[in-house]
């Protein structure tokens, strides 16, 4: 029996148990939810677990390249917020368009299209003291266009970091300095204002989609947590699908022993720029997802803090599991905004008050360390032990 | 000597004023002030010119005290002779007046009698202004500067004369030369003599004070014409083709071959507004005024049969349009191609303010010649700026070159200790006022806090992780951010000041264009004192050597004798002690908050990862040149810091393609990892 279970969690049955209590889980908030059930899970907590769920969709990225093929990429929360960009460029160009056409419902004459483009350009970019569209904004009409961008840009700017980065055969320690610096010059980038995408601003307003305004935010919101859920399930197939191959088995390799796999005859580099570039697109995906159900993004998402949180997310829950990496994000990205959401009471120790809003980051920081030091495999290999034990 | 020179000059001036002509003059006086009296006792400031004009060209000795007491309200005139008078005195049998011209009394008068001229406040600053000539001859220095300044706000072509005599009598050495410096400015400016304007330019032949430039660019401003005739003026300064050509700083224009941060000086539609103002091109219609027409002759949502609902693009629009032009509801469009053809027909320039040809090309060679040197000192004082920041570079990364260059152990907790370093500074200054001697505390202070944190950190979390660098990026993360959130619950999220002694606030002033912070000299000092130390250390005690054992096998270290873990320790306390002294001098001229490390660690990597991991040397290259590489970047397009940060991390990656052991690479053994 305990032999069963065992093998269920197995690797390769992990899919089949991953993806049933992903369903289960949704159809239980769809039942419970405010636009289609019960009423009992509010629109916003529903967003809330929406957005768990890709962030789940980022982290088994991260684990792919990182617990799997040795790579540690600060940079995976750069191609998410990239994701975000994509989609968001789309959104707000879109709705823009829609608000000034009806706006101008009334005029005598009908908006041309320079009409309609200088009036677009101006809502979007007064902030930043422009009013012409620039030119990356170019397909931002096109929503077939943005999705193919979604994939497209995550992916090229992965190809071409990683195709000098392994090409001169950077690895370890500098190779995650270099993605960290990769994330900071985007990120820098964006915040200018002349970047084309709103400096500071980030883009606003995403969380209402074109031509769907008959939907509530309530139903939409259900729709994102089901996308968001199959989305996962995919990915999660398709890095099962990875791992479980002779490719799986490559990339292993090359984290445990780089050199002895190039000496096989494998070329090592190809294989993690596949890994790098696949990630980066699946980062992208994940984001495109998550900053609809968001509302806003901005450049600090993609500052290069936010990438080493999800090596955190990963590391805690485990390193070269992929149902770990799932559950580490979400435990440890709920338990955050559980925390310093400030509804827990502070615990008052006399002379001094442990305000939970304070002193979360440091508890998190604190046994992320203890994590390191002493179950360096994270709640996945936990729960792989209690397993084999028993 | 000089006193006797002065009385020579008393003499002088007791014959001037002895002569028989003194009298004549103060009969000159007496009838200017009779020919304008109505003027003076009701004046406003428009109508006062011309009698201040008059009573200055009496050349009166009496004059500055008369316009002083008219300024002070001081003068009085009798209702029934028409003289004006000053109040001798004032007591029970009324106002005793003296005439003003020859002091003579006018006997006693009731008050009906007499009135006091109140000019207002306009006539008043005339007056004042008429006065700055006399005050320029004033005994008093304080005087004399005093009227200088005031002068130099309001210079115009009246005073050129009385300054050119006041600078004549003038000894005091520091007035003499504003006054000629103003003197200068004030003939380029106003002056109608050809030949002094050129000999003041050329006075200013490589004068690099904004007032210089300041004066020289006004002479050389122009005013843009359009002709239909080619222009042929002697003080033409450019012609200029619309969309295409650029103004150059001395006006004269330039077709460049592509444009960097330029624009063409005006554009197409500006060159028809200029077109349309001069009335070179009529009834244009604009798209505005086309939709215009068209929406006034919009009956039952038609426009002759079109359906208003069809004109949504400018095409639609154009052929409504021209509809109404057929049926005679309209003037004609101009095409794109006839506009154009307009604007090529015509000639655009500008012409300089100024009409003398030879002065104009003065004033330009000498602009151009005052701007080489700038050009030359902006470049300078761009390289001091890239070594200062690659001073600020080098601090931060110069801890991390030990404990990653040396160690290969990855702290991404390092600047966390930079950040401990600034704020036990901050705190050491709350207890000790006096800057300097709290900043003498705050260095050795800041090491031992740092020190102590970084053996605890390698003892506690470090020396198990070794094996796995990996894992120590990680763990090493943990540590910073549970750092910087304690920083913030203790002091806040707001910057806390750590204020630098007063004798590091000023600058040294090399000239007008160049001047360098003396806190950036104490950074770069404090960066070489720095270097230094960490070489004599790494070379030459005894520590440096079984570190350098320790880092290269530790195996073989341990067994000549050497404890490996205790060298570790102290390895990484001494790095990690000097981030912190960095700390203490980034926060000086920083703004202090928990994220103060967090803003340099990136940079501290890159810094160490280009100069070459485990030389020290290494870490002194990668600095300066990222330092250096990120204010050129930075000088291509001020406006954008941001930008410049990011194109420099693009660099660097593409940089470690080619180097990607860094500038300055290990060799042999040791460089084997």
């Amino acid at each position: 029996m305990k032999k069963d279970v065992l093998n269920y969690i197995d690797k390769r049955n992990s899919f089949f148990w991953v993806s049933s209590i992903v369903i289960l889980f949704t159809l239980i908030i769809i039942l419970l939810s405010e636009a289609y059930g019960l009423n009992l899970v509010s629109t916003s907590f529903t967003k809330v677990l929406g957005k768990t769920l890709c962030l789940c969709i980022v982290a088994l990225a991260m684990d792919l390249v990182w617990g799997y093929c040795g790579i540690l990429s600060l940079g995976h929360f750069a191609f998410f917020g990239l994701g975000g960009y994509m989609i968001g460029m789309w959104l707000m160009f879109e709705r823009t368009k829609n608000i000034v056409v009806e706006s101008t419902q009334n005029n005598v004459l009908p908006l041309t299209e320079t009409e309609i483009s200088e009036a677009v350009g101006t809502q979007i970019f007064g902030v930043v003291g422009g009013a012409e569209i620039p030119l990356i904004w170019s397909f931002a009409d096109s929503l077939l266009i943005h999705i193919v961008l979604i994939l497209l840009v995550p992916g090229v700017l992965a190809y071409i970091f990683g195709w000098l980065a392994f090409r001169s055969r950077v690895t370890g320690v500098y190779l995650s300095i270099l993605t960290q610096a990769m994330t900071l010059a985007l990120s820098l980038y964006l915040f200018q204002n002349d970047s084309g995408l709103r400096g500071n601003n980030g883009l606003s307003g995403l969380q209402n989609i074109p031509n769907l305004d008959d939907f509530s935010q309530a139903e939409l919101s259900i729709w994102f947590l089901i996308l968001s859920a199959l989305t996962l399930i995919f990915t999660y197939y398709i890095c099962n699908l990875i791992v479980n191959s002779k490719l799986g088995n490559i990339i292993t390799g090359i984290r445990d022993n780089e050199t002895r796999v190039r000496f096989l005859g494998y070329k090592v580099e190809s294989y993690k720029l596949f890994i790098f570039v696949i990630t980066a697109i699946i980062s992208g995906v994940a984001g495109a997802l998550y900053y609809p159900q968001a509302g806003i993004i901005n450049p600090a998402e993609l500052a290069p803090i936010a990438s080493i949180y999800l090596a955190v997310w990963v590391a805690i829950g485990g390193r070269g599991y992929l149902y770990g990496a799932l559950i580490g994000a979400a435990f440890v990205s709920l338990a955050s905004s559980y925390f310093t959401g400030g509804q827990i009471p502070n615990i008052n120790f006399g002379l001094f008050t442990l305000k939970w809003v304070d002193w979360w980051v440091v508890i998190l920081g604190l046994s992320f360390v203890i994590t390191t030091l002493y179950a360096p495999k994270g709640i996945g290999g936990l729960i792989e032990r209690i397993f084999r034990r028993s | 000597m000089n006193s006797f020179l002065k009385l020579i000059f008393q003499l002088f001036f007791v014959l001037i004023f002895s002569n028989p002509l003194y009298a004549s003059e103060s009969n000159n006086l007496e009838k200017v002030l009779n020919n304008n009296f109505k003027l003076i006792i009701k004046s406003s400031s428009r109508t006062i010119e011309p009698v201040i004009e008059d009573l200055l060209s009496t050349k009166s000795p009496n004059l500055e005290e008369f316009l002083k007491s008219w300024r002070n309200k001081e003068l009085y005139y009798v209702k029934k002779s028409k003289l004006i008078a000053i109040l001798k005195q004032k007591n029970s049998n009324g106002y005793e007046l003296l005439q003003f011209s020859n002091k003579t009394s006018l006997g006693f008068f009731k008050k009906k009698e007499i009135k006091v001229i109140k000019p207002n406040s306009g006539v008043r600053s005339k007056i004042s202004n008429a006065l700055i000539g006399f005050q320029l001859l004033n005994d008093d220095p304080k005087v004399r500067y005093k009227s200088l300044e005031t002068l130099t706000r309001k210079f115009n072509s009246k005073y050129l004369i009385p300054l050119k005599n006041a600078l004549k009598k003038e000894n005091n050495p520091d007035l003499k030369k504003r006054m000629s410096e103003l003197l200068v400015f004030g003939t380029i400016k106003y002056s109608q003599n050809e030949d002094e304007k050129i000999s003041s330019l050329n006075s200013l032949r490589g004068n690099m004070s904004i007032e210089a430039r300041g004066t020289i660019a006004s002479l050389l401003e122009s005013k843009l014409y359009v002709s239909n005739k080619m222009p042929d003026l002697p003080n033409l300064a450019r012609n200029i083709i619309p969309g295409n050509s650029y103004k150059n700083a001395d006006g004269s224009s330039n077709k460049p071959f592509f444009y960097f941060n330029k624009k063409p000086e005006i554009s197409r539609s500006e060159a028809i507004d200029l077109l349309i103002k001069n009335n070179f091109l009529k009834d244009h219609i604009t798209p505005s005024r086309r939709d215009e027409i068209l929406k006034q002759n919009i009956s039952n949502s038609h426009i002759e049969g079109i359906p208003v609902k069809q004109l949504n693009s400018s095409e639609e629009r154009n052929n409504a349009y021209n509809l109404l032009v057929k049926l005679g509801k309209a003037i004609p469009l101009k095409s794109d191609k006839e506009i154009d053809d307009l604007i090529k027909r015509h000639f655009f320039y500008a012409v300089y303010k100024e009409k003398s040809p030879k002065v104009i090309n003065t004033a330009k060679l000498v602009f151009n010649d005052i701007n080489y040197k700038v050009n030359f000192y902006e470049y300078l004082d761009l390289i001091l700026d890239g070594l200062s920041l690659a001073s600020i570079y080098f601090l931060g990364a110069i801890g991390l070159a030990i404990t990653f260059g040396v160690m290969r152990v990855i702290n991404m907790a390092h600047g966390e200790f930079i950040m401990i370093g600034a704020y036990t500074g901050y705190v050491v200054q709350l207890f000790i006022p006096n800057h300097t001697i709290s900043l003498l505390v705050a260095f050795p202070l800041a090491f031992l806090v740092t020190f102590l944190g970084g053996v605890a950190m390698e003892r506690l979390v470090i020396r198990h992780l070794y094996r796995n660098p990996l894992d120590t990026l990680l763990a090493t993360f943990g540590i910073s951010i549970a750092l910087q959130q304690i920083a913030k619950n203790i002091f806040g999220t707001q910057a806390r000041p750590l204020t630098s002694p007063e004798w590091l606030d000023g600058a040294l002033v090399v000239n007008d264009v160049l001047s360098i912070s003396l806190i950036r000299i104490a950074i770069f000092v404090l960066g070489l004192i720095f270097l230094v130390l960490l070489l004599l250390v790494m070379n030459k005690t005894r520590l440096g050597l079984e570190t350098k054992a320790v880092t290269q096998n530790p195996m073989m270290a341990s067994s000549m004798g050497i404890n490996p873990d205790r060298i570790n320790m102290l390895t990484f306390g001494f790095g990690s002690g000097i981030a912190g002294i960095a700390g203490v001098a980034i926060g000086l001229f920083s703004k202090v908050t928990s994220e103060l490390g967090a803003d340099y660690i990136v940079q501290s990597f890159m810094t160490v990862v280009v100069g070459g991991v485990g030389n020290i040397w290494g870490t002194l290259a990668g600095a300066t040149m990222i330092g250096m590489l990120q204010k050129f970047i930075e000088w291509f397009n001020p406006s954008n810091t941001l930008a410049a940060q990011t194109y420099m991390i693009i660099f660097i990656i593409l940089f470690i393609q080619f180097r990607p052991k860094g500038i300055m690479a290990l060799k042999g053994r040791a460089a084997e990892d």
